[in-house]
């Protein structure tokens, strides 16, 4: 009997569920994005994968609200959403809002986002970190990134400069000079990054040497601990990472040894170690991608922000940095811009004892690891090139940097 | 207190029975107590009208139809996992391995929709897809039961061990079948062809999980109350001596219980990976593995009750979401009143068990 009632009851709660989802679906989706007094008229919504919390998120968070703030629009923020179905979900959520823009921030939302964009095809949907936009084909999907390599260059130069004094004033000899790296994972954008971070260093002080250790996770304070402890106990003499927590700047200020940073300054928990910090600033492709989407305009398939938009950023500099650093960096800052340096330039570096000058890289997402595009260009690796894609995809391994593991 | 007195100022008595709307009616107080104490806190620690805050948790759980769809979504997992779990609990069974039977259920339908998309008919691949999750969600039961059976090793332990495996297992597999190299993620599976997702019911994308869950939940109070396994699972648990006097097998009964119970929830693996994520993470399950447990012990192990306490957390869940939006509230703080409404709920359940008496016929003595 019980049984009977509890099956009555379930089917008349799925019928007047499924009712309701007819009725309406067509009442929905009302709004335009037609600017009536100048100001845009636009609602924008942003799909976290963390809140303010994790300094990844934050740092979108921050770049989002300067942007409504300085656009003059409500933006609608969903947090802690997994990259799992519910990313589609807050998407649709979203949309149900009346929201004309649609952003996340995580590389696992992609897929997500791209099911929202094909269903609704008049909202405008923006990913970061993703791969896909190019190869989609969606009029309303776009990625973006930024040339956060230059970024990291420039921390070489400073982690360079730093090297240069201890080696001058007979802390470490020319070949102690080696630089730990602690990544997350065997990743493009993380090797990308190691990469260009290596070769500003050794810009400016060519005996050095990497080794990297890697994770397997982009937020785990033991294990990233652990591995910058690991480093130093082999010999680092200067550690950066590629991962979001404190885990190994807290260790280098324990052992006393220099640190560069990622996504914000560490100098309040590490004073004493803290060389300098660079992160991407997402205000100026909020900005541009939002005024473009409520006036209609095409928002670019892949957006790369660079240090002339303002998207790469370093402007912070520990107490303890070598004389000169700032001017030096500086200094670089205005050839990258003015296109004299290009970070990775072939003449810097050898691959397996040799100089590239063909590549193909993995630029296109399938489930083959094949090399799909030329990327040397012009006696360069054109990292995150027009007409290819956004997020970087330099995957080479260069000579003078050590993977300890690649289990990841 | 000095005490020459022989009768306490407040002493308790386990109670008998207790008619029904009695029972309710507590558990109403209790929730009704937990409300005001939110309130409160919420008032005090963020200056938010609490009201505000309730109705933003109840929008958050049904402010649109997709919400109410998603909602009962969740909730339909939720309640599947636990009755999963409630078969091996009315064998006193203790099966907290739950996540990981998940994890494997989830893995065997993502390796036939890797290993086999768009190679085989797509009916074909589902089926394929339903036995190796039933099947690897039932081995995951089967591994501690067998343990518990022949060396009689604590199941608690056992299957929480066994989440670890899992976890590790599948975190395996990401690595190996992530898209792009290096990312550590799987992505969407088959995001074109579609090949081995599981169809939609009606049109709907959320239908599927809510149809299975009901069946599900007829199932178990059937199997438990009406059946002869039923019955053996209940004497296993209140006494394995019994069974033995009365020619139960108690360790045919013990794995074939955990079979089942893994098998049910190698069964939520298949929906999450093949009905609603279409990608396999070694956090797919989300700890629902876990708090099935405080939602089938909340139901005091029937299948009916569960349905409300399942509803309960799924609610406050997805309220404490929408509260981090609206007010910009940490999720933590959801969290909270979570919390305070649980402690609430399940501290209850001792005035539902015993009655307390308070001494009253005594004059006032000195302190």
């Amino acid at each position: 009997m019980k049984k009977l009632l509890s099956l009555l009851i379930a089917t008349a709660m799925t019928i007047s569920l499924c009712a309701c989802g007819g009725a309406a679906s067509g009442a929905a989706d009302t709004s335009d994005a037609a600017g009536s007094d100048g100001k845009l008229n636009i609602k924008a919504g942003f799909i976290c994968l963390h809140d303010e919390n994790s300094t990844y998120d934050l740092n979108f968070i921050t770049g989002a609200k300067a942007a409504c703030e300085k656009l003059g629009i409500e933006g609608v923020f969903k947090t802690n959403i997994p990259e799992g179905q519910e990313c589609y979900d807050a998407a649709c959520e979203l949309a149900d809002q009346g929201c004309g823009y649609i952003f996340a921030d995580s590389f696992g939302h992609e897929d997500y986002m791209i099911e929202a964009a094909k269903e609704y095809p008049d909202i405008q949907f923006c990913h970061a970190t993703g791969t896909k936009a190019h190869t989609e084909n969606l009029a309303n999907f776009h990625n973006a990134f930024a040339s956060i390599y230059e970024g990291r260059y420039l921390s070489g130069i400073a982690a360079g400069m730093k090297l240069n004094e201890m080696i001058a004033d007979g802390k470490i000899t020319e070949d102690q000079a080696k630089i730990g790296y602690v990544g997350a994972f065997t990743y493009a954008e993380v090797i990308s990054g190691y990469t260009s971070y290596f070769l500003g260093a050794r810009s400016v002080c060519p005996s050095a040497t990497m080794e990297v250790t890697f994770t397997g996770s982009w937020y785990d304070e033991t294990a990233e601990k652990e591995g910058a402890n690991n480093l130093i106990n082999d010999g680092c003499v200067l550690i950066s990472q590629h991962a979001d927590s404190m885990g190994s700047p807290t260790a280098c200020e324990n052992a006393g040894v220099f640190n560069s940073s990622y996504n914000g300054p560490t100098d309040n928990a590490c004073p004493e170690t803290y060389i300098s910090y660079c992160k991407i600033d997402w205000e100026p492709y909020f900005e541009d991608s939002i005024t473009k989407a409520a006036n209609g305009e095409a928002i670019p398939t892949d957006y790369v922000g660079t240090l002339e938009t303002g998207s790469v950023v370093i402007d912070h500099f520990g107490k303890n940095i070598a004389e000169g650093t700032e001017e030096a960096v500086e200094a670089a800052r205005a050839d990258i811009i003015a296109g004299k340096i290009h970070v990775f330039d072939t003449k810097t570096f050898t691959v397996d004892g040799a100089e590239l000058t063909s590549y193909m890289a993995d630029v296109d997402t399938d489930a083959n690891y094949e090399g799909d595009h030329e990327v040397i260009v012009d006696g360069y690796f054109n990292e995150s090139g027009d007409g290819l894609r956004s997020a970087p995809y330099f995957d080479l391994q260069i000579d003078g940097i050590t993977l300890l593991d690649t289990a990841f | 207190m000095d005490n020459k007195a022989k009768e306490p100022l407040i002493h308790l008595t386990k109670r008998g029975q207790i008619p029904l709307y009695k029972a309710i009616l507590i558990r109403i107080i209790a929730i009704v107590i937990a409300l005001i104490v939110c309130a409160v806190i919420t008032g005090l620690t963020t200056g938010i009208n609490p009201l505000e805050v309730y109705s933003s948790i109840i929008s958050g759980a049904f402010g649109s139809v997709r919400k109410t769809w998603i909602t009962f979504q969740d909730l339909s997992i939720l309640l599947i996992i636990s009755l999963a779990l409630t078969i091996a609990f009315r064998m006193r069974f203790w099966n907290i391995g739950g996540e990981g039977q998940v994890l494997m259920g989830g893995l065997g339908a993502a390796a036939c929709m890797i290993c086999l998309g768009e190679r085989i008919p797509n009916a074909v691949l589902i089926i394929l897809m339903i036995i190796s999750s039933l099947v690897l969600g039932a081995i995951w039961g089967f591994i501690p039961a067998f343990c518990k059976a022949v060396w009689n090793t604590n199941e608690t332990l056992s299957t929480l061990m066994m989440n670890y495996i899992a976890t590790q297992i599948v975190l395996y597999y990401t690595i190996l079948w992530e898209v792009p190299k290096g990312s550590g993620k799987i992505g969407i599976i088959n995001q074109n062809s579609h090949a081995g997702w599981l169809p939609q019911l009606f049109g709907s994308k959320y239908l599927l999980p809510i149809v299975v869950a009901a069946a599900v939940t007829a199932f178990t109070y059937i199997y438990i109350k009406y059946t002869k396994h039923g019955y053996e699972i209940r004497v296993v648990g209140e006494s394995p001596k019994t069974s033995v006097y009365v020619g139960i097998n108690v360790k045919k009964v013990i794995i074939r219980t955990m079979i089942l119970s893994g098998a049910l929830c190698g069964l939520v693996g298949l929906i999450l990976v093949a009905g609603i994520n279409h990608t396999l993470t070694p956090t797919i399950s989300d700890g629902r593995g876990f708090t099935a447990v405080l939602v089938s012990w909340m139901a005091q192990f029937n299948p009916f009750a569960m349905i409300a306490t399942s509803f309960i957390i799924v609610f406050m869940d997805r309220g404490a979401g929408e509260i981090a939006t609206s007010f910009d509230l940490n999720q933590s703080f959801g969290d909270i009143l979570t919390g305070i409404i649980l402690f609430f709920i399940i501290g209850c359940e001792f005035f539902v068990n015993y009655e307390i008496h308070i001494r009253n016929h005594k004059k006032e003595r000195e302190r």
